[in-house]
């Protein structure tokens, strides 16, 4: 409760959760607004937005709806966000709590995976898992959690690292408690605040990987998604260019609304820092 | 001399990392579908299993995948990276190719983002929580917030069609037939869309990081004491804090090198440039899984000699790191 006090506190937090909430918002009502399949075709191609009241936004190349689209969209976009950040939080966790808690050979072997992820580009390394695996949704939402765990992991071996040897841990210890109950009931939930404000990033960035690899046509085709409609409007922005603009605003509107929340967030659960 | 050896050693420890990647890379192209000798006899219109065997025996597919992978590693430490059949060409010509492109591009955003990020921060922390450090950190926020590609795209929207400022895209006019200084000059005017596309991300993060860190150093006891001194604002900040607050926007740079990579894949594609982004892209599209490893293998050595200059760097601007050992 205090936590929120402080978080509503912060103009640029509730706008940041308002933007959220809109877009996930938008995602809900999607299939009771749009019932139609949004990639079907609804009508003349190209028109601009305004000039039929059927078409809020107009409609892209194919003729279809481009309000359809950002709706569906919506719910693309923080479905794969949000899986793909659960998946990079659980393999970061549990790198960084089983590294930072047993250090030693442990410590060394798993740093090193973690290292050897950072050394590669992520982007890059998604083309690669999407060229083996194929462009299927489920196959690009763990490619994009793979990628990105690296940096929970380093973050959560660091609390792990400053936490194990508190009174209270070692207080647990001599209780007989075994490893699995300090690490997860004694020291994980300690750990985790910082943990979750990074998911915060981690998100945003799913988000734009996700925009950019179906911006190149590389994410599935059969799923309507904001980055493929951007890249769709290429062909046609010398005049259309609204084709593009439009989806480009909603990622933007996401990714700050997301953004604003880590940062409440992070000025909530650190109010030594706010301000800074 | 010092220096060098310590980041030496730091070179040395990213080796075992670098047989990690490459390891991990060769398993993960076995769980791939099918193998080079599939692909083959697919071209060839099928054929019997005793030929396929045949064709495995001579491209060594048959030996036990151990056998495989230190051959593998052995081609590579001699750069040998395989051959490009949609090219016709060695992958390692390929790359080589595309890579001044890419390397000019990155040079240039980073310079760019580093620069803008480091005198935007300082102006942000010198009014802090005033309006200019509000309109900084907002803009700052809607930096980070751009999809790279769509800042792409729009800016060639505004700057290439309406205004007609800019070229849309490529690496220079050919047909203009420029040499020596206007060739370069043709090439700095095409890139300047691509540079502040893929920079833009960058300076957002590098603004971010600037201003805290300048506001953390402004609160240390030996800024107390230089202001004690008498010196002006304008002195402290330019001998004292600006020095150490340039430490953490360092690190950064080694940090970001892998991403901007990644950055310059969609920038790339974008703008037509042709580098070793975009290379990625169309091996992907063409399903050229040998150039495609063959770019990863060079983004990694790529990040790993960004971490080598950036360590450099780093004791060149702290004295403290090779005192202490």
């Amino acid at each position: 409760m205090r936590a929120w006090r402080l978080y509503a506190r912060s103009p640029a937090a509730l706008l940041g959760a308002l933007l959220v909430l809109a877009v996930a918002a938008m995602g809900l009502a999607a299939p009771l607004l749009y019932p139609d399949d949004p990639l079907g075709l609804a009508g003349r191609p190209l028109q601009w937005p305004g000039d039929n009241p059927r078409f809020p936004l107009g409609t892209d190349p194919s003729g279809r709806d481009i309000a359809a689209q950002i709706f569906h969209g919506a719910r693309v976009s923080l479905l794969i966000g949000f899986a793909a950040t659960l998946i990079a939080v659980a393999i970061g966790i549990a790198v960084g709590a089983l590294a930072g808690f047993y250090g030693g050979a442990a410590d060394t072997a798993l740093m090193r995976v973690t290292e050897a992820f950072q050394t590669l580009p992520n982007f890059l390394l998604l083309l690669l898992l999407v060229a083996v695996f194929g462009s299927d949704l489920r196959t690009i939402t763990v490619g994009i959690g793979a990628v990105s765990w690296p940096p929970v992991a380093r973050l959560t071996r660091a609390e792990f690292l400053s936490l194990r040897t508190r009174e209270f841990t070692q207080a647990a210890r001599l209780q007989g408690l075994g490893d699995a109950h300090l690490i997860l009931r004694e020291v994980l939930p300690n750990a985790l605040p910082p943990v979750l404000v990074y998911a915060s990033v981690v998100m945003a960035v799913s988000i734009l990987l996700e925009s950019a690899l179906s911006f190149l046509q590389l994410s599935d085709p059969n799923v309507p998604s904001w980055g493929n409609l951007i890249g769709l409007g290429r062909n046609v922005l010398r005049t259309e260019w609204f084709v593009s603009a439009i989806p480009g605003v909603a990622i933007l509107l996401t990714i700050l609304g997301v953004s604003l929340v880590g940062q409440g967030l992070n000025d909530a659960l650190n109010p030594r820092l706010a301000g800074r | 001399m010092r220096v060098l050896l310590l980041a030496l050693r730091r070179l040395g420890a990213s080796i075992p990392t670098l047989l990690l990647i490459l390891a991990g890379l060769f398993l993960l192209l076995q769980l791939a579908p099918g193998d080079t000798v599939d692909a083959l006899m697919a071209q060839m219109g099928g054929g019997d299993a005793a030929l396929a065997a045949e064709l495995r025996r001579f491209y060594g597919l048959d030996l036990p995948v151990m056998a495989r992978l230190g051959d593998y590693l052995w081609r590579l430490v001699r750069l040998d990276l395989g051959f490009s059949a949609i090219y016709g060409k060695p992958v390692a010509t390929v790359i080589l190719e595309r890579l001044p492109a890419t390397l000019l591009l990155m040079t240039a955003s980073l310079s760019f983002a580093f620069a803008a990020g480091m005198a935007l921060g300082v102006l942000a922390a010198r009014r802090v929580n005033r309006w200019p450090d509000t309109l900084i950190s907002t803009l700052g926020l809607v930096f980070y917030a751009t999809p790279s590609f769509w800042f792409g795209l729009m800016a060639i929207v505004v700057f290439s069609v309406h205004l007609q400022w800019l070229p849309a895209g490529g690496f220079g006019d050919v047909a203009m037939g420029y040499t020596g200084w206007e060739a370069a000059l043709d090439i700095a005017w095409h890139l300047v869309l691509p540079t502040l596309t893929l920079g833009l991300i960058f300076l957002a993060i590098y603004l971010r990081i600037m201003r805290a860190s300048m506001l953390e150093v402004l609160s240390l006891d030996f800024v107390r004491t230089a202001r004690a001194k008498g010196l002006t604002e304008t002195r402290v900040v330019a001998r004292h804090v600006l020095r150490n607050a340039l430490l953490p926007m360092v690190t950064l740079i080694g940090l970001q090198a892998g991403t901007m990579l990644g950055g310059s894949v969609v920038v790339e594609s974008v703008f037509a440039l042709p580098g070793l982004g975009r290379l990625a892209y169309e091996s992907v599209v063409q399903r050229d899984l040998n150039t495609l490893l063959g770019i990863v293998f060079v983004s990694a050595l790529l990040v790993i000699a960004v971490n080598f200059v950036v360590d450099l760097l780093y004791a060149r601007l702290d004295p403290r790191i090779l005192s202490g050992r």
